[in-house]
């Protein structure tokens, strides 16, 4: 079989671990890795399956290495903190059944909350590192990670950024390569990390980084071009698509490997170049090494250590030239926001209203903090809100918190939120949290979860019930609602904050994009009837719109019938009629 | 071939990635490198997005830069507006001539520009359709895009029966025929 087809760089490291005879395969989902999973699930031959968190998911991986299989596990880079804790040990345990961990970093932020750098994680850990620069390239450089996980006893992250998971090029595919299960032994010494083990497997991480980096440098997934030798250029990734396109004719060393760095290789390009630049996104991981070398290098000297690079970035750092034929124009600022018909919009709103202040968490309710609603006071990490209005309360007080709430999702609740509620319970917190639960892992684009009764792979499962699980760790107050009833939640979270009993409120409804939440009917407005007070405009739903007689215009292909502005039409001017 | 480099740009939601996938696997069937690069996640909803999809003997990196896009379409006109400085001097814009007031100009903190059609035709040649308009006439408003595609597509080249094949088996497939209408009607039949 070698059919082209074209794919998504997600799909194509799904394509390579599907390839190289992956049999599991744990994730939790994250922009910009959620597609890999996603992918990988139409294989039948792969388990695949959503983890509560990335902590999980590596630890999974871990087993079914140890069980003598091949194994997977995706997050983003921020889901690398959470799992750090597995990572770090595993780096010493080794392999039996190779294993890989992709991380998908977000240069530019399209949809995260840091820029942080997964190369420097790998190089703390001691765990080689591997990037490719196209989508074929992902595909065959995962099946390399395997046997080199298989070959060196170790653990390989495997590193994307937004753009190769987030481009499509043309993929060549191949078989699926049947892998023997191995053995499993029992081994101490290897599996069972306690002190006196793991001083002996230090050693050997150690050892095995050296052989590695004597080796790497004749790794296939390397690659060196000598054009003109007055300029070269050492880079890897996305950014070698840059440099390919600026200087299609100056010699170029790629690296596919880039903990630890193939030193000889990179001694020897460097000598054989007058001027050599270090292009890479984020931190200077490769030019910082180099340089601790002794060899003359260019990098962040003239390069930034933030967001995305692009050909024109390289261009005017280079050749000082810029190619834009038009002036930008000015245009008003079009931010993401909620959806027509989202559930959180009823919630914020009532916030609003009250003037709370809300700990937020991770998700599409972070855009709550936004005008018009203007609701959400800090975004840290998944699970966070609730912990950080415990930790406002423990600083200023009960009274202090009674016009303050936390809202997380309820994927992001089941993620590390719960986690957090356990200790408001054991110590002894007043506060309430609003779980949004829309029934989804809504951001990310709609993944199932424990807590809604499928599985990645399509299968009916035990639904976690939230209000259960809440009751049973010891919460005292617990009230389910429905997320559009917006008087009852308006008279529940007064009771609630002015109480002195830890409160959760699940306000439950389903996010407006599941297939079949349209409502039946769709809103309308009666410019005879309207006030024109731009009381629904405060909502902040896409579908309404002021005209130039400062009346309003409900837009009938985007509305969706969820009846919100109705509720805060004090004129009637609003009705629903059906679709 | 030197690269053809062609933007998608609308409000999320509108059927941008689509659109960029059909023109890639079309480019992909005549025998092009192709390369795409699309935007997932929180910047989808209903915030301003752009695609991109460059198609040529070899393609190197998979976004438009800034002054050097062929064509440039655009489902929406203020989305047309901010992004028209990605073309290259003789490059060409097809929008879809409808307005969405983003969230700024809903809560009064900017304003819609006007006259952004004109605004455009200074610098630029510039195509305009009804998308919405059509797409209604037929039944489904979601298939706007299917019709500014169509006229993208008269624009980009490549014969209509490859266009048309690539559809079929991109779009659901309940809705594959009201799609292929959209396109025609876009396409100018």
């Amino acid at each position: 079989m070698e059919e082209k087809i074209i794919m998504l760089g997600n799909e194509a490291i799904a394509r390579g671990a599907y390839e190289a005879g992956v049999k599991v395969s744990s994730a939790y989902p994250g922009t910009p890795s959620t597609e890999i999973s996603e992918n990988l699930a139409k294989y039948q031959e792969v388990y695949t399956e959503w983890a509560p968190n990335e902590k999980v998911a590596v630890e999974v991986a871990i087993g079914a290495s140890i069980s003598g299989v091949r194994s997977l596990a995706c997050m983003k880079h921020v889901g690398l903190n959470v799992a750090s804790d597995p990572l770090y040990t595993f780096s010493y345990t080794g392999v039996n059944g190779g294993s890989v961990i992709v991380v998908a970093d977000d240069p530019g932020l399209a949809s995260s909350q840091n820029e942080q750098d997964t190369r420097m994680i790998a190089r703390s850990a001691h765990i080689p590192l591997i990037e490719a620069s196209d989508s074929n390239e992902a595909k065959n450089f995962i099946k390399f990670a395997y046997e080199l996980s298989e070959k060196y006893d170790t653990p390989v992250i495997f590193r994307t950024t937004t753009k190769l998971s987030h481009s499509q090029g043309i993929v060549e595919l191949s078989e699926r390569q049947e892998i023997p299960d191995k053995n499993y032994e029992r081994s101490v010494p290897k599996y069972v990390m306690m002190p006196a083990s793991a001083m002996k497997r230090h050693v050997v991480v150690e050892e095995r980084e050296n052989r590695l980096e004597k080796d790497c440098s004749s790794f296939p997934i390397n690659s060196v071009v000598y054009n003109d030798r007055k300029i070269g250029f050492i880079t890897s990734g996305i950014p070698y698509q840059y440099v390919k396109e600026v200087f299609p004719n100056a010699s170029i060393l790629k690296l596919g490997i880039i903990n630890p760095l193939p030193k000889k290789l990179i001694e020897e390009f460097v000598n054989g170049v007058d001027t050599v630049y270090v292009v890479e996104e984020l931190e200077p991981v490769i030019e910082e090494q180099v340089k601790s070398w002794g060899l003359n290098v260019i990098g962040k000297e003239i390069f930034t250590r933030q967001g995305e690079y692009s050909a024109n970035l390289i261009k005017k750092a280079l050749l000082k030239v810029d190619e834009q034929a038009f002036e930008k124009k000015d245009a008003p600022m079009r931010p993401p926001i909620l959806c027509p018909g989202c559930p959180h919009r009823s919630v914020f709103s009532v916030l609003n209203k009250l003037k709370i202040h809300a700990a937020g968490d991770i998700g599409c309710y972070t855009l709550g903090a936004v005008a018009p609603l203007s609701v959400i006071d800090t975004t840290i990490c998944m699970g966070a809100s609730i912990s950080v209005l415990h930790g406002i309360e423990k600083g200023k007080g009960k009274d202090f918190i009674k016009n303050w709430v936390a809202v997380i999702g309820d994927s992001t609740f089941l993620h590390t939120g719960v986690n957090s509620l356990i200790n408001m319970v054991y110590n002894k917190a007043t506060g309430t949290v609003i779980i949004l639960d829309n029934r989804t892992t809504g951001m990310t684009g709609h993944q199932d979860h424990a807590g809604t009764g499928k599985t990645l792979k399509g299968e009916e499962t035990y639904a976690i019930n939230m209000a259960t699980l809440c009751k049973a760790i010891g919460v005292p107050n617990v009230i389910e609602i429905n997320a559009f009833d917006v008087v009852n939640l308006e008279k529940t979270i007064k009771e609630s904050v002015n109480g002195d009993t830890l409160t959760v409120i699940i306000a439950k409804a389903p996010c407006a994009l599941l297939k079949g939440q349209k409502f039946p009917y769709k809103c309308v407005s009666d410019n005879e009837k309207c006030k024109k007070c731009g009381m629904c405009l405060k909502i902040g739903c896409p579908a309404i719109t002021k005209q130039k007689d400062g009346t309003v215009k409900i837009d009938d292909t985007m509305c969706n019938g969820c009846g919100l502005c109705m509720s805060y039409c004090k004129f009637g001017a609003i009705e629903k009629v059906e679709r | 071939m030197k690269s053809m480099n062609i933007m998608v740009v609308g409000v999320g939601g509108q059927g941008t990635l689509l659109t960029s996938r059909i023109i890639g696997k079309t480019a992909l069937n005549n025998g092009y490198d192709v390369k795409l690069s699309e935007v997932h996640g929180m910047a989808q909803r209903g915030g301003s997005v752009v695609t991109f999809v460059r198609f040529g003997d070899k393609v190197s990196e998979p976004v438009v830069e800034e002054g050097s896009a062929d064509i440039l379409i655009s489902f929406e006109r203020l989305e047309a507006l901010r992004y028209a400085h990605y073309l290259k001097k003789d490059g060409v814009i097809v929008v879809n001539d409808c307005r969405i007031d983003p969230m700024t100009v809903v809560i009064g903190v900017a304003e819609y520009p006007e006259n952004v059609i004109e605004t455009l035709q200074k610098e630029h040649k510039v195509y305009t359709i009804d998308g919405i308009g059509i797409a209604k006439e037929l039944g489904n408003s979601k298939v706007l895009n299917s019709v500014v595609l169509g006229l993208g597509a008269k624009i980009i080249g490549f014969d209509k029966k490859d266009w048309l094949q690539v559809i079929e088996k991109t779009v659901p497939q309940k809705t594959v025929e009201i799609n292929e209408k959209a396109f025609l009607k876009g396409y100018g039949e």
